[in-house]
């Protein structure tokens, strides 16, 4: 029912222990709000071949499936690492399934050797929706016209392609940006909840690309699901970290000569955060393993991993801050890093009563 | 065994349950072996056992020599799945196959095998527990009921409550009290096999919040046990009983297997849903149920998916053991839950109780009820929640 190869064991072990070495909080911190991404980091993932663990053989890759990376970015959640990873990850995934041969054979081996690759899906109304956008492509001669506006384009400055949704001829379209055919000015960082991630609006307006560049198909629901099921990874990663940032703050500070994790009204929670960090551990590689295996109840299984993770983490995090006290109310206590973290999650691509909805047919009006 | 091999033994097991299952008795059944309260109940669930053991499907991994099947525990496991899925009544011996069983097979001496394991098996001998006391509560370790050795007996003072069929007992695992003198309050603690049949024991049923029965309080008088009931040596009760408990709670292998209530699961309250009316129409169509069903079958969910990825080495957290210490914790918490939820569904009618006009006889309430038992019986929530913070997050003790 839960699959778990050897393969994905030792990826798990070097990812974990890299994730360790690099993870220590100062440098986390020093990385918030940061100008640029940390290139040596991202130089010894690709060097790890970590850019192409779902890129098929032929391309460079290792040709494994989308579930593979999961335990990499559960990794990275554990220690809050910043990095374009997840979404050139995604738009590798998304390149292989929906591009042509020539963008494939193109874009996927410089996406191993470590090009940047993002996407620009959501627009001003924050709708999770992704084929509710208003973006328009407008085809003259073999040149595409875009007009309208992105939001949360992660590390968009320093990517080398942009796969954006737009309509064209009322349909909803993905096409592949070049970062040389966006007009200096176009893009503006957006201040986010989470610092940890470099957050662009892009705006469209009087960016022209090649027809060519329309990928051949535009299937939203598997980026969708796909984005999820990282997002997934990194929320069962983050449960462990911000856990760990209580027990051990529980474990230290006395408050009327006590260990305040002594006190029932702090113990009882953090228990039902190690059990809620269980629960979602065990959803995310249940999906994981429905995803490899191309099972149809893979969309069930991540938006209930969706669901109960993103509240899962949001709480450890509210928690978190709460049980730090006055400290807690401090810029320099780690736990804010964390629940800032939890609400990036737990509002990108759907929260828990967004997806619950979702799945009230999925699971109540089946034949039983 | 090859996968093969497998998959034909469950099509086995699962037809035999479904040619073999119990017709209704015509009366109402109790829901887990906590609840037998009449001599009918329990006759009727002793038989029921008897003949699932003589088929073969309980205790097939015990050993042969003893009475057990000497077969796979994959086996068993398939036969208590298949169990579970056939509805069918439970096994009502619950403390000795679960229990008292796995920890005589685990700690006792070679002629406490020979003498209990069988029985326990078929039915012949029911088994109940005396741990907890009036005044203790969940602290077992407060245990007053005193064992004074006299000669080759012990002599037995004090009581034992929720002793579930205390009255249809024909052993207990008991904790007793040998010493108050030592360094703690557990090193004067005991752990004896007694036999309940004995002048000065005195199981007196205990009417519960339902207005049934289903377990005693046992009283001892002056009662005399042959002093080769001890099991171990003196004070080392507490050790042995927090065995037990390993097996109570589910954290380790060994139980004869076998399903030990009629659970209540989310699919039946999805069910009832489709069924019951709210505003005119099938329940399943309220935005607020379909919402908390959802809720539900998340959660449920979440339960089944830890049991098995905890199985899997590599994907255990960082608190590996959580998982196996908050079995009961989790699974006792969602019950009463959703039986309280179940209720609410009822409209109006969730006011009655189990009468011939109540939605199903009234099961849902009389299921809510006693939902508690589980709750609070074994340690209860709180106490689990204590627990789960001091053991697997390591959490300092209040």
């Amino acid at each position: 029912m839960i699959k778990f190869t050897d393969e994905q064991s030792m990826l798990l072990e070097t990812a974990a222990d890299f994730c360790r070495n690099h993870g220590p909080i100062e440098k986390v911190r020093a990385s918030l709000d940061a100008d640029d991404i940390d290139r040596g980091l991202w130089q010894e993932m690709s060097d790890l071949g970590w850019l192409g663990i779902n890129v098929p053989e032929e391309y460079g890759g290792l040709g494994l499936d989308i579930s593979s990376i999961v335990p990499v970015v559960e990794s990275m959640g554990r220690y809050l690492l910043g990095s374009p990873y997840v979404s050139s990850v995604l738009v590798a995934e998304c390149l292989a399934s929906c591009g042509s041969d020539s963008q494939r054979s193109e874009w996927l081996p410089k996406i191993v050797a470590g090009t940047i690759g993002t996407f620009a899906l959501t627009e001003e109304d924050g709708s999770w929706v992704l084929d509710d956008i208003e973006a328009v492509g407008t085809v003259s001669d073999q040149t595409l016209h875009l007009t309208g506006t992105k939001m949360f384009v992660t590390d968009a400055d320093v990517a080398d392609l942009i796969i954006a949704s737009v309509k064209i001829d009322g349909a909803v379209r993905l096409v592949l940006i070049e970062r040389n055919q966006i007009p200096p000015g176009n893009l503006s960082r957006e201040v986010v909840i989470d610092q940890t991630r470099r957050s662009f609006r892009l705006n469209l307006d009087g960016i022209e690309i090649s027809a060519s560049q329309v990928l051949a198909g535009s299937d939203l629901k598997a980026i969708e699901l796909n984005s999820m099921l990282m997002l997934c990874a990194e929320m069962s990663g983050g449960l462990t970290g911000v856990l760990q940032v209580i027990v051990e703050y529980l474990n230290t500070r006395k408050a009327f000569n006590r260990l305040i994790g002594s006190y029932q009204s702090l113990k009882h929670p953090s228990a039902d955060i190690v059990l809620s960090l269980e629960a979602a551990k065990s959803h995310l590689y249940y999906a994981a393993t429905l995803v490899s295996d191309g099972d149809d109840n893979a969309e069930t299984a991540i938006r209930m991993a969706k669901a109960q993770a993103s509240e899962a983490f949001a709480f450890a995090g509210d928690r978190a801050v709460q049980f730090h006290g006055g400290f807690g109310f401090t810029f320099e206590c780690d736990a804010q890093l964390f629940l800032r973290r939890a609400l990036w999650c737990q509002y990108q691509h759907g929260d828990e009563n967004y997806h619950c909805r979702l799945l009230e047919p999925l699971l109540l009006d089946q034949a039983v | 065994m090859t996968e093969k091999e497998l998959v034909e033994f469950r099509a086995e097991v699962a037809a035999w349950f479904r040619d073999n299952a119990p017709d209704d008795p015509g009366f109402l059944l109790p829901e887990t072996f906590m609840e037998v309260g009449t001599d009918e109940q329990f006759e009727f669930l002793r038989d029921w056992q008897h003949k699932v053991y003589e088929a073969g499907y309980l205790g097939m991994a015990w050993p042969k020599e003893y009475g057990g099947g000497g077969r796979p525990q994959i086996l068993q496991d398939i036969a208590t799945q298949e169990m579970a899925k056939a509805r069918v009544p439970f096994m009502t011996n619950t403390i000795g196959l679960n229990w008292a069983g796995p920890l005589i097979l685990k700690m006792g001496r070679e002629e406490d095998k020979k003498r209990y394991i069988k029985n326990i098996l078929s039915a012949e001998d029911i088994w109940c527990q005396g741990f907890s006391e009036p005044d203790a509560g969940s602290d077992l370790g407060n245990s007053q009921c005193r064992a004074v050795r006299d000669g080759d007996e012990y002599v037995l003072n004090g009581s034992k409550i929720w002793t579930s069929l205390g009255t249809y007992a024909r052993h207990m695992i008991l904790l007793a009290r040998t010493s108050t003198e030592g360094s703690n309050k557990y090193a004067g603690l005991s752990y004896f096999l007694a036999p309940m049949n004995v002048p000065g024991i005195d199981p007196k049923p205990i009417q519960k919040l339902t207005g049934e029965y289903g377990f005693c309080q046992t009283y001892f008088d002056n009662a005399r046990i042959p002093a080769d009931c001890l099991m171990g040596q003196e004070g080392e009760g507490w050790n042995i009983a927090m065995v037990t408990l390993t097996f109570e709670r589910g954290a380790t292998g060994g139980q004869a297997g076998g399903i030990s209530s009629m659970e209540l699961t989310v699919n039946d309250v999805v069910e009832l849903a489709r069924r019951v009316k709210r505003n005119g129409k099938p329940a399943i169509e309220d935005p607020d149920v379909r919402r908390q069903l959802v809720n539900f079958l998340i959660e449920s969910k979440s339960n089944r998916l830890m049991g098995v990825r905890s199985t899997i080495p590599a994907l255990a957290s960082e608190w590996p053991t959580a998982v196996m210490m908050s079995g009961k914790l989790r699974a006792s918490e969602l019950n009463r839950r959703l039986s309280r939820f179940a209720l609410s569904m009822l409209g109006a009618n969730a006011a009655r109780f189990v009468s011939d006009e109540a939605t199903d006889g009234g099961k849902w309430q009389r299921g809510y009820f006693n939902a508690f038992s589980a709750t609070i019986g074994g340690g209860t929530s709180q106490i689990q929640k204590n627990i789960i913070g001091e053991r697997v997050l390591g959490l300092p003790k209040d």
